[in-house]
């Protein structure tokens, strides 16, 4: 069963996001909305990890060994000033997306597996996933003019 | 004669349920003038607080000498609050503007309107030449002009220069009222009247310090308290206001922890079965996710977040969960503070599981600070769209390109209008290069005070001031504008209650003031808008003109007003939107039969996630099929932003006085208000204060990461771990050269609710120390209201004397 490579891509995914939520929230202190909101959602990032982290060492004891080209790199530190803060919005973005999708292969897994307190979890946190992709187009949508079409 | 002053209240008046509450007309005439000295009345309404108490100015000689209470109003049936009855003395102030100003070699000189405006016109046309042009200009207005200025400015900024950068100071005081009725039933618009007060059976007051906000709805509420079967009453504040001083069950919660106590009130409300299970089947959203989320909220668990006994917690549940007439107030302890949006969504919650809305004695005032607030919203001087549209739907953003008759896509509407804290951090980074405020003060009111002065000082940025007086913010103004104000102009504006008033021009404003509107009319003629057709874009020249083209934007949606006619609004009472032809006297409550605007094509919002402010879509709108019925928004408690730790050990909390508005402006220039609140003063409980060996009248140091600022002691009953500050006091009467710190927001936080935006005022962590010792004088505080300290403390009572002789009676 490959499902405990799955789960580990996305502990691992949500390890990550929740250090880049961590970092753009440093990096771009002087939005305070920012700041806060992505101290918020690294949080939540690592309510999830810690959620599936008894899931990731249950599955991995029977597990094949791992394929090439599993885990990705998709982010590479933040930027600074208005259109700085947009590319690393976009990168959360991306970060969360992988998360978004892994969630619902997991979930189908979960379902395969008949592994009712793996739905559970899925079903959780993959809403608080959606939720910080709605907020990171929400607050990029609003940032976009003013950064790339007013700002000198 | 009273003294109202020392008694803000006056006499009662009590009356029982269902009764018309009695008249008592309220009149103060300077210099011992009496009726037969006055030349003329002309009609008018409270413009120092939300009220909207309906009042005649009196004129001598062409001049104002006082005012009296119009006893034919629903509102107030005669009463004037302190503020209005001798805070109009502003008005004569001998350092009223009279001149235009500009900036010429680092000091403001006097100049001629054609200079001042022409520099404004040249910078604008140089700014809106190129790509993104609109995106250079800001605009901050207020809370305090009228109905017909906001619409003129609305349509200036979003049909003439197509910028979205416009917001009011109602960012600070109201934006959570509008957020969260949005949120739950679908548009902006009060559903109560004040006459809810005359058949309640119990009045919850959360974090509203109504007796010294809107004095004369708590004269309203004191008179049901001592007549015949009064309302059982609860407050929801740190402090001991005179408000939880007389309500059966005081909750002194720990500033930030709103959320938490909503959840574990609606927890035992609805265990215990004291919710309307066919209102909520019939008419409401999401009950089920509301009550797996406040289980986890029990008595016990709310009195260790927010710090209360836990008996206290249910009692209040109790009080809440038996009446059969609730009404509810809100304001600034719940909307300054942690989780604003979601921690008012609650209170309508509340209502809307015990069904109790939409009838005599149910009601909610999602309440206002400001005059005309409501009238900023509506219109759409703020971040909202004219006529509670919604920006985000495109046949709402047609409505108004066909009103203006302009291209649709010359209206931003990309992504909501820029909040207030946003405009400024665009001016902070450059892209806005143009700002232009109007009638409000942020270089005292807004956040983190050296930030802000540092932003209107950036070299870069053009920095237009429109003020009655030379304000903090307009000393660093690189054009400042002489208004006319209250009085000296006309126009309408609207309560809390949706009460429309008409304020009549008693006299001409000084030198050469000009009203509001005529500045922002003046702006566009020479800026030249046009249509689509080539024709002006805004070609009117008054304010009934004004107000008539504002009765078309209206039209259809809930703040209709198309019934409503300058020639009605004068002789008697206000009158309440929505007004139209069907409706010619307005009305009184919404949402009598349970229906609210929730339809997807009439909403005001596609609604948010309350705690990150994510945005959903029409689509996903649409698929919740709320069809009329109110949604139950809940979320969990979360800690706010900034929490005490050991450097700084104690909570600030920021607010008002009964004798004081906003920046002492007006009420500062008030010899009877001025001399009974004259300096700021922190409180402290008689716990924390012996802890830091701090007595009354000493002067202590107050602290945060931001800022530090001086202020003597009062001791009094505000809870332990917390301290207040009154934000009114900035440095216009104190000397240039020698300012000592003392406004509260030198030390408030930059953080804002996700979804209302609203800065966050009631939850700095601060540090007190003693600098130096009182030697048995007490602090400036009143002794009236929040300040008022224990009975048995040596401090002379805060009284107005001969000065402040005021009548009042039946009439």
């Amino acid at each position: 069963m490959h499902l405990a490579h799955y789960l580990g891509l996305l502990h691992r995914a949500q390890v990550n996001l929740a250090d880049a939520f961590r970092q753009v929230a440093d990096a771009h202190a002087e939005e305070p909305d920012i700041e806060h909101l992505c101290q918020q959602q690294a949080k939540r990032c690592d309510a999830h990890a810690e959620q599936l982290h008894p899931f990731v060492v249950r599955y991995s004891e029977d597990a094949p060994d791992e394929p090439d080209r599993l885990h990705s790199q998709l982010f590479t530190g933040t930027r600074t000033g208005g259109i700085g803060l947009l590319r690393d919005l976009q990168d959360l973005y991306l970060m969360a997306a992988e998360c978004d999708i892994t969630w619902t292969v997991v979930g189908q897994a979960a379902y395969g597996a008949r592994d009712k307190e793996l739905l559970a979890v899925v079903l959780r946190c993959e809403g608080e996933t959606a939720i910080q992709l709605k907020w990171l187009r929400t607050r990029m949508k609003a940032a976009a003019p003013q950064a790339l079409v007013v700002a000198d | 004669m009273v003294d109202r002053i020392a008694d803000p209240w006056g006499e009662r008046t009590p009356y029982g349920p269902g009764q018309q509450w009695p008249v008592r007309v309220d009149r103060y005439l300077a210099d011992g003038r009496s009726d037969a000295d006055v030349d003329r009345w002309v009609q008018s309404a409270s413009i120092l607080h939300s009220n909207g108490d309906a009042l005649d100015i009196a004129v001598a000689d062409g001049r104002i000498v006082g005012v009296r209470g119009r006893a034919v109003d629903r509102i107030n049936r005669g009463r004037v609050d302190p503020k209005d009855l001798y805070g109009w003395q502003a008005n004569h102030s001998p350092d009223r503007l009279t001149r235009p100003l500009v900036r010429d070699g680092g000091r403001l000189v006097e100049t001629d309107w054609d200079t001042a405006m022409g520099r404004i016109v040249a910078r604008s046309k140089e700014l809106l030449d190129g790509p993104g042009g609109w995106g250079h200009f800001g605009f901050y207005t207020s809370g305090q002009l009228f109905l017909e200025e906001y619409y003129t400015l609305g349509v200036i900024g979003k049909a003439g220069l197509g910028t979205p950068h416009m917001d009011g100071n109602t960012r600070l005081c109201t934006a959570t009222a509008a957020a969260s009725m949005k949120a739950s039933f679908g548009t902006d618009g009060q559903p109560g009247s004040y006459t809810d007060v005359d058949h309640c059976d119990a009045i919850a007051l959360w974090g509203h310090n109504v007796a010294e906000t809107q004095t004369v709805l708590w004269m309203r509420m004191l008179d049901r308290r001592r007549g015949p079967n009064p309302p059982a009453m609860l407050a929801v504040d740190p402090r001991a206001t005179p408000v939880a001083r007389e309500a059966d069950v005081h909750l002194a919660v720990r500033n930030g922890t709103n959320v938490a106590l909503m959840n574990g009130l609606l927890r035992e409300i609805i265990r215990r079965g004291w919710y309307d299970h066919d209102y909520v089947e019939a008419h409401t959203l999401g009950f089920d996710e509301l009550c797996r989320i406040v289980d986890g909220y029990p008595p016990s668990r709310v009195a260790d977040i927010c710090d209360v006994p836990a008996v206290d917690v249910e009692r209040a549940a109790e009080l809440l969960g038996t009446s059969q007439r609730l009404l509810s107030t809100v304001l600034q302890g719940f909307y300054q503070s942690n989780q604003a949006t979601a921690a008012a969504c609650a209170v309508n919650n509340l209502h809307l599981v015990r069904g109790m809305i939409g009838r005599p004695g149910a009601g909610i005032y999602q309440m206002n600070g400001q005059p005309t607030a409501q009238n900023n919203r509506e219109t759409g001087a703020d971040g909202d769209l004219p006529g509670l549209r919604n920006w985000d739907n495109e046949r709402h953003v047609e409505e108004l390109a066909r009103l203006w008759n302009v291209d649709v896509d010359t209206i931003p509407h990309w992504a909501p209008p820029t909040h207030a804290m946003q405009i400024f951090r665009y001016a902070e980074q450059g892209s806005i290069k143009l700002l232009w405020i109007s009638a409000t003060n942020p270089a005292v009111s807004l956040p983190e005070l050296h930030r802000i002065r540092q932003i209107l000082t950036r070299p870069e940025l053009f920095v237009v001031v429109q003020d009655l007086f030379l304000t903090e913010t307009a000393e660093l103004a690189d054009v400042v504008l002489p208004a006319a104000t209250w009085g000296e102009k006309t126009g309408t504006f609207t309560s809390v209650d949706r009460t429309v008033h008409i304020s009549d021009k008693a006299v001409d404003p000084p030198g050469e003031a000009r009203p509001d509107l005529d500045i922002f009319l003046d702006y566009a003629r020479r800026m030249d808008f046009r249509d689509r057709d080539g024709q002006p874009l805004i070609d009117w020249s008054g304010p009934e003109e004004v107000f008539e083209a504002w009765k078309e934007c209206s039209r259809g949606r809930p703040c209709d007003y198309t019934g409503i006619t300058y020639e009605k609004l004068r002789g008697g009472s206000g009158i309440q939107w929505p007004c139209t032809d069907e409706h010619p006297d307005g009305t009184e409550r919404l949402y009598t039969d349970g229906h609210f605007h929730t339809e997807p094509d009439y909403c005001e919002t596609y609604g948010h996630d309350l705690a990150t402010g994510a945005e959903f879509t029409e689509a996903e709108y649409r698929a919740k099929e709320p069809d009329g019925r109110a949604f139950l928004h809940t979320v969990d408690y979360q800690p706010s932003p900034e929490v005490p730790d050991d450097e700084h050990p104690l909570l600030l909390t920021t607010g008002r006085t009964v004798y004081q508005f906003h920046t002492r402006t007006k009420t500062g220039r008030a010899p009877q208000l001025n001399q009974a609140a004259p300096d700021v003063w922190v409180e402290l409980n008689p716990a924390d204060a012996a802890r830091f060996g701090i007595v009354e009248g000493d002067l202590v140091g107050i602290s945060s990461a931001r800022g530090a600022i001086q202020a003597r002691a009062r001791l009094c009953g505000i809870r332990p771990g917390v301290v207040f500050l009154p934000f009114h006091y900035g440095y216009f009467d104190q000397d240039p050269t020698d300012r000592t710190p003392r406004a509260a927001n030198e030390l408030t936080i930059t953080a804002w609710d996700p979804v209302s935006k609203q800065p966050l005022f009631k939850v700095a962590a601060v540090a007190v120390a003693k600098l130096a010792d009182g030697r048995g004088v007490p602090s400036p505080a009143p002794t009236v209201g929040g300040s008022a300290p224990p009975a048995d403390a040596d401090v002379p009572p805060t009284v107005g004397g001969p000065a402040a002789e005021a009548t009042s009676g039946k009439e």
